[in-house]
């Protein structure tokens, strides 16, 4: 099973996907129509970054009319930012580790 | 989050094995189950020794046993040295362990971070990108 963060690496690991994601960050909202224009790509393929951006939980989209409106949810961001919590996990997979190793000592 | 500058990060992992101290301290003494744990060591249990514990990503951390009282405590350095200071780490780990009724209570506790460290790695707006990055080149070489 992916993990959250297997997830939101996937969706950022795309430059022009971060870089809208980046934007929506920096600027607030805006439409498809204003992030194309500064995208560097077509109105579709910014449509599908979009798409996939919302699927990961990092963008919102609001109906406006015949306009969609985008924002960024940068709290979706949390496990990858959540650095106790990544430390943490580091800890208690090598400890899962520790255990089956002395549990193997046994023998 | 509202710590001053001074401050220090940490991290408590806590565990309870059904096994004695003497074979819990073991695991964490002697290189050999060390690596099969943690990580690839030339691990020595001495005050003073340092050591490199190497990562399967290829990162190398910089170590020195700090103290050591078998089978109930160690501490050593856990140092990344990075050019860029946000990765630039300096930290402590101390195992604790515990006799119980039931086996040995472990205790681990890495502290030392400094805050633009945490910066580098948690939630500020600059931070996420060099953790991604990070992240991106650790996956790239995990294959």
């Amino acid at each position: 099973m992916a993990e959250p963060q297997d997830i939101l690496f996937r969706t950022l690991a795309d430059p022009t996907r971060r870089a809208i994601f980046e934007r929506l960050c920096r600027e607030g909202e805006q439409t498809v129509v204003a992030l194309t224009a500064r995208a560097g790509v077509s109105q579709p393929a910014v449509s599908k970054h979009l798409g996939i951006l919302k699927q990961a939980g990092l963008v919102h989209d609001r109906h406006e009319g015949r306009q969609t409106h985008y924002s960024a949810e940068p709290r979706a961001l949390a496990p990858l930012t959540d650095w106790t919590n990544q430390l943490t996990g580091f800890w208690e997979r090598r400890f899962d580790d520790l255990e089956n190793l002395i549990t193997r000592m046994d023998r | 989050m509202n710590e001053t500058a001074n401050e220090t990060l940490s991290v408590t992992v806590e565990r309870e094995f059904p096994h004695p101290p003497g074979k819990v301290w073991r695991a964490l003494t002697q290189p050999h189950l060390i690596e099969e744990w943690l990580m690839k060591n030339d691990f020595k249990p001495a005050v003073g020794h340092r050591f490199n514990l190497r990562g399967e990503w290829g990162g190398v951390l910089d170590c020195e046993v700090l103290a050591m009282e078998p089978e109930k405590s160690l501490s050593y350095n856990w140092n990344f040295t990075h050019e860029d200071a946000a990765y630039d780490l300096r930290s402590v780990v101390v195992f604790t362990l515990t006799p119980t009724s039931g086996g040995t209570h472990l205790r681990m506790e890495q502290s030392g971070f400094r805050p633009d460290q945490k910066q580098a790695y948690g939630g500020a707006k600059v931070g996420w990108r060099d953790f991604l990055t990070k992240l991106e080149e650790v996956l790239a070489r995990a294959g």
